[in-house]
């Protein structure tokens, strides 16, 4: 196997391994969206009607409408908080370990985004599996052609999150990525709500939904779930991959973790 | 001295955080198979150093070479000649004593039958072989340190780096770790071994003595010494003038 091959496996699969064994992770990860699903979609579905659109070909719940969404936000919190913890202290120790791997570090750091998408994935599966099991389901080929959308979404989004806690002093922990970053994203998206619904109240909101990454990993998502690509979406997550992860590798800076407190140690 | 002679080799390093100076024109270069302390006082600028070593930190100013690649310019090559045991353990404690080492291997492109026989002859030498699929949380202190040493040399590279390794272990593991990697420079390995406690040090080492982010001295530890005790030379050169803040 050449040395790339390798060294990537063995970081998707300690991190596949890890999270399957921080139980507490693998809980929150899939309560989140659940209670979303079961609690909030419940409530909300009778205030928001929904007409026909792709690709959908029937009228549909609104819980079916939010899945893809939830899907997104699963990879969005994942993104975020593995990126995160890859900058700062928790993953410190782990990561000056990673780079004294004689690989080239751009590989290194997709190696780590690649093994973060596979954890989301993880979690994306038991969702729908769950989610299933209430009764909410989307046809069986769906299943398997949404995932090359969550490997694209998700790479796009954790390399959004390498990103900014690379370059983004002020965020440096969980809550302000959330307040700043996490909940705009979700809000501003069509995963709560059809764009054509948001245009209703106002036309601004719907064009920054409209340019929001995080609507066209959703809408990739959706259409790959009813077999459908979405040619505008995919381009649009792809190209954000490119650019947040080209960008991200010119900000990452190993050693800032550390240069926060240069008083520590020898 | 640049050349492929030389193990490893720093000439007038310097780094900054920010307007705080850490190193100031370090040069020092080590002989091959020889086992060199870099001693310095807690803030002296080892770590630095350390993480300048490893390409962690960069620096424009001054040059790195490891086994005659410089690391800024052929950092593959120098790294693949490098390994390193940090100050914090960098085990994952859930994990078996067998996937944290195949985990290491793999991040140098060691798979297979060749990273199996590797990592069987390691823990052979570490007399830990029967330990191999135990989680790395049931070994003592002692053990993951040498495990992590054991690791460093899996891929068989030229220079060990070894930053502050016996912090947290008592006495015992502290001799038997100081003494195991003594004997590792019989094979011909360079090591850097840095610390701050002089008793680490044998008469036959080689010593750099790093204060304030500079270098005051690079010989041997018995010439350094001077007929004395080692520790004592060491608190003369390191001593604060009074009313300087430390």
């Amino acid at each position: 196997m050449s040395p790339w091959i390798t060294a990537a496996h063995a970081i998707i699969q300690r991190e596949v391994l890890r999270f399957v064994h921080q139980r507490g992770r693998f809980l929150a990860a899939l309560v989140r969206p659940l209670v979303w699903l079961v609690v909030f979609a419940a409530g909300f579905r009778a205030a928001l009607g929904l007409s026909i659109i792709p690709p959908y070909q029937t009228y549909i719940t609104y819980e079916v409408y939010i899945l893809p969404g939830l899907c997104g936000m699963i990879q969005l919190f994942n993104g975020m908080q593995s990126s995160l913890s890859l900058v700062y202290d928790q993953e410190m120790g782990s990561m000056r370990l990673l780079l004294t791997s004689p690989l080239p570090r751009w590989w290194l750091l997709l190696s780590k985004l690649m093994a973060g998408v596979a954890v989301s994935i993880l979690q994306v599966y038991v969702f729908l599996a769950i989610a299933a099991g209430f009764g909410i389901t989307v046809p069986w080929v769906g299943y398997v052609l949404v995932l090359p959308a969550l490997i694209v979404s998700g790479l796009m989004l954790g390399a959004l999150g390498l990103l900014i806690s690379s370059t983004v002093r002020q965020l440096e922990n969980f809550a302000g990525v959330m307040n700043f970053v996490i909940f705009p994203m979700f809000f501003l998206s069509s995963a709560l709500y059809p764009l054509w619904k948001m245009a209703e109240s106002s036309a601004l909101l719907r064009d920054i939904c409209a340019v929001n990454p995080f609507t066209h990993a959703v809408e990739l998502i959706r259409f790959a779930l009813y077999q459908r690509l979405e040619p505008w979406a995919l381009l649009w997550v792809v190209l954000g991959f490119a650019m947040f992860f080209g960008l991200a590798l010119v900000g990452y800076d190993p050693a800032r973790g550390i240069k926060r407190r240069p008083a520590r140690g020898g | 001295m640049g050349g492929r002679m030389t193990a490893l080799s720093v000439q007038d390093v310097s780094y900054s955080y920010g307007a705080k100076q850490a190193l100031r024109d370090v040069s020092f270069t080590l002989t091959p198979g020889r086992f060199t302390a870099l001693l310095g006082p807690n803030g002296a600028g080892k770590s630095t150093l350390f993480a300048l070593l490893t390409r962690l930190f960069v620096t424009g100013q001054g040059q790195i070479t490891v086994a005659g690649h410089d690391i800024s310019r052929q950092p593959r090559a120098a790294l693949s000649q490098i390994g390193v045991v940090f100050q914090q353990p960098t085990l994952d404690l859930d994990m078996s004593v067998q996937r944290n080492m195949s985990y290491f291997a793999a991040l140098h492109g060691l798979s297979g039958r060749d990273a199996r026989a590797r990592i069987d002859a390691a823990l052979d030498r570490l007399n830990m072989r029967e330990r191999a699929s135990e989680k790395v949380r049931a070994l003592n202190g002692g053990h993951r340190r040498r495990m992590e040493i054991a690791r460093a040399l899996l891929h068989d590279p030229k220079v060990l780096l070894l930053d502050e390794p016996t912090v947290g272990l008592d006495t015992a593991s502290r001799h038997a770790i100081t003494d195991h990697v003594h004997t590792l420079t019989e094979t011909g390995l360079t090591v850097l071994w840095a610390t701050h406690l002089v008793d680490e040090i044998r008469p036959a080492d080689d010593v750099v003595v790093l204060h304030r982010g500079q270098v005051l001295a690079h010989d041997r530890a018995e010439t350094i010494a001077g007929g004395a005790e080692l520790v004592d030379a060491f608190m003369a050169m390191t001593a604060e003038p009074e009313g300087t803040p430390a």
